[in-house]
């Protein structure tokens, strides 16, 4: 079973060794003739990675805002003052009738309205506490939930600051609430995001490679050729896989130097357990594609499949969304997806300092998505051409 | 391969198959097969396209599972021991099916390999100067022309010496040349014990078979020597040549008496199975000025044609 001396030979009657051997050097010879796919192996992760970290930011900025001023007050002036010192809302437009509110709105060219009424000073001053009006865009629900918790602090310093407004004093709450924003304290959506791109990236990229695998055999017409050989299935799909996890591990490298580097996420946890889990996702992805393979009838089969997988693993995982905030079927599909315990383990260990022993259950069911997609593979895999 | 291994034994029977059956989509492409190979023999598979000569091929190397049937190849159950069939038989596929992306030698060496056989290097190598390829080793499969790939198909499958090569349509597509070197090869191999079963087109070719079979629609139709299958269809034949045979072809075509009427070039094969019945339909045009009669022997091709007619008479 040893592949003997000057091992690229494998070492003749290696039985099962050797056939899956011949497959992995096939495999790999044909993976470097194809320049343009290796080259995209390698491109993908670091344009995607710089994509994904420079343009998603969860925390909105520059929101275009217009105030609707019922009045001419000095309270008026100080709060359109303070919108406009901060980065959250910029003030496009100053309008003076309610009509002009809902076509800003309509047309996007404002995504916050906010209305100061007519007497809104005297009533301050009076003590009767009254309202300001303020209408959102709310058909994106992140931006808009964040920058409306913003903008009562916004208002509230600006009043106070106004010295003449804040002639009452303002009254003490009854408790105070001490956040403590734990792993990740300045709030960078990107420290967030790196972590859960590698796995993304991965996902789609691995699970393409292995989706072609067998179908492209059977569309070149090599297929026939291939089962007329004492090759077994387990041998052939090992023999395929194996290539694949080199250049998944090579694309995780790249994306987690890049993380490190431009991005400044840090390891907190033990390199070693990062490497285990990558690993094992890398091999399940790959199983997972490979399955598909095995079942579809073509490679265009095969690739919406892979497409069909993905999007539940962008979607469901925790990668976008919060998880937590899915109804529970949602949450049920989303344990069942590789990519939703590969994001917890790798946010855990790269952010929390995890180590994988603390994160048996998600490794574990990494571990049994693998197994379960292998078994299928082999089974569904067809030795004969009926 | 030497001779001592592999003595000829002409009782031994390496393909011994009975009542193969095959449908697809309800459509039965081999029905009711029965084949029989002898050791060290060459065997030829005739019948026109769509006959169920790939079939039957690949039901025998294990591709296919028979729908009802039973047989040996080399002794093993084609039911139910295809492994050790598969390690055994070299069967070279109608369409070039070796790795068009991989080099000569890396094709190579990914089959011994996959055979388990020792030193792959060694024995690519050995194969390359068999095949008269060295020093293009290094060349992509799919950058050679349609000669040089079936010789290297036909090279990838005795590079694991096995006991029975079977050929699917081997030199569909090849220059004369080319076909002539490799028959002479199978010739060679032949004689070194190894069994053979090649399905192919050209008369030719089928006259250089030690046996042939001839199927259609499915149906095994004929089996044996070239002279036994000329002799099992009983025609009588006459070549007629002349200036205007095709005139001649439509005259006599439907004429009782006339089982197979065939141009080939300037002259014209009539044929019939009843003699006597012939030599009357014929009488008439004998003594045509012009014309001249020869009473001659039925070529393969007489006989196959009329297999054919016969064959698609009986689906009509």
């Amino acid at each position: 079973m040893t592949p003997g001396p000057g091992s690229m030979n494998g070492n003749g009657n290696g039985g099962s060794f050797g056939r899956f051997w011949a497959m992995t050097v096939k495999e790999f010879i044909q993976m470097t003739r194809d320049r343009i796919t290796l080259a995209t192996m390698v491109m993908l992760p670091i344009m995607q990675l710089f994509l994904f970290g420079f343009a998603i930011n969860t925390t909105p900025h520059n929101l275009p805002t217009a105030v609707l001023m019922r009045e001419n007050s000095d309270v008026g002036r100080s709060i359109l003052a303070a919108l406009k010192n901060t980065d959250f809302f910029e003030v496009r437009s100053v309008i003076t009738r309610a009509e002009d509110m809902d076509a800003l709105l309509q047309s996007g060219e404002a995504l916050f309205v906010i209305e100061i009424p007519d007497g809104f000073e005297r009533s301050l001053r009076r003590g009767d506490s009254p309202s300001l009006l303020v209408a959102a865009d709310a058909t994106d629900p992140v931006a808009a939930s964040s920058a409306l918790g913003a903008l009562s602090g916004i208002i509230s310093t600006a009043l106070e600051n106004d010295r003449e407004v804040a002639f009452t004093e303002p009254v003490k709450p009854a408790f105070q609430i001490v956040q403590h924003r734990r792993y990740n304290p300045a709030g960078s959506s990107t420290l967030n995001i790196v972590p859960g791109l590698l796995g993304t990236i991965l996902t789609m990229t691995l699970l393409i490679f292995t989706a072609l695998s067998v179908t492209r055999e059977v569309e070149r017409g090599t297929m026939e050729n291939l089962l007329s050989m004492p090759i077994k299935p387990l041998e052939i799909m090992l023999g395929k896989i194996a290539p694949y996890v080199l250049i998944g591990l090579i694309q995780a490298l790249v994306i987690i130097g890049v993380g490190i580097l431009v991005f400044r996420v840090p390891i907190l946890g033990d390199p070693v357990s990062l490497a285990a889990a990558t690993s094992l996702f890398v091999v399940t992805n790959l199983s997972i594609g490979y399955t598909f393979s095995t079942i579809a009838a073509n490679q265009l089969q095969a690739m919406q499949m892979a497409m069909m997988f993905f999007l539940p693993n962008i979607l469901l995982s925790g990668f976008m969304f919060p998880f937590a905030g899915m109804p529970d079927w949602a949450q049920w599909i989303g344990e069942a997806l590789p990519l939703t315990h590969y994001i917890r383990i790798v946010r855990a260990v790269m952010l929390k300092g995890a180590s994988i022993e603390t994160l048996a259950y998600d490794t574990l069911a990494l571990a049994g998505l693998m197994a379960v997609a292998m078994l299928i593979a082999v089974r569904r895999f067809r030795r004969t051409l009926d | 391969m030497t001779a001592e291994t592999y003595e000829v034994d002409a009782r031994e029977t390496v393909i011994d198959v009975h009542h193969l059956t095959k449908s697809f989509g309800g459509r039965k492409v081999v029905d009711d097969v029965s084949m029989s190979v002898k050791k060290g023999r060459i065997h030829g598979f005739l019948g026109p396209n769509g006959s169920g000569k790939t079939t039957t091929i690949r039901m025998l190397c294990g591709l296919l599972t028979p729908d009802s049937g039973d047989g040996t190849c080399l002794g093993f159950d084609i039911l139910t021991e295809s492994d050790r069939i598969r390690r055994r038989v070299g069967y070279m596929t109608q369409k070039f099916s070796l790795y068009q992306d991989l080099s000569i030698r890396e094709n190579l060496e990914f089959v011994a390999r996959v055979y388990g056989l020792s030193d792959p290097r060694g024995k690519a190598s050995a194969a390359i100067e068999r095949l008269g390829l060295k020093g293009r080793e290094k060349q992509l499969a799919g950058e050679l022309s349609g000669g040089w790939k079936q010789r290297l198909a036909l090279g990838a499958c005795i590079l694991p010496e096995p006991a029975l090569l079977l050929l699917d349509e081997p030199t569909a597509g090849v220059d004369p040349k080319a076909r002539r070197d490799f028959w002479n090869e199978i010739h060679a191999l032949a004689a070194d014990g190894l069994s053979v079963l090649v399905s192919t087109h050209y008369m030719d070719e089928a006259e250089r078979c030690h046996e042939i079979a001839y199927i259609a629609y499915g149906k095994l139709l004929a089996e044996g020597t070239v002279d036994e299958v000329i002799a099992g269809t009983g025609l009588v034949t006459f070549t007629v040549s002349g200036p205007d045979v095709h005139h001649l072809q439509t005259e006599l075509e439907n004429r009782p008496g006339i089982d197979m009427i065939a141009p080939f070039g300037t002259s014209l094969h009539v044929a019939g199975r009843d003699a006597a019945a012939l030599e009357q339909a014929v009488a008439p045009y004998r003594e045509k000025p012009g014309l001249k009669w020869e009473k001659g022997e039925p070529t393969l091709e007489d006989a196959f044609i009329d297999l054919m007619r016969r064959s698609e008479d009986n689906f009509k």
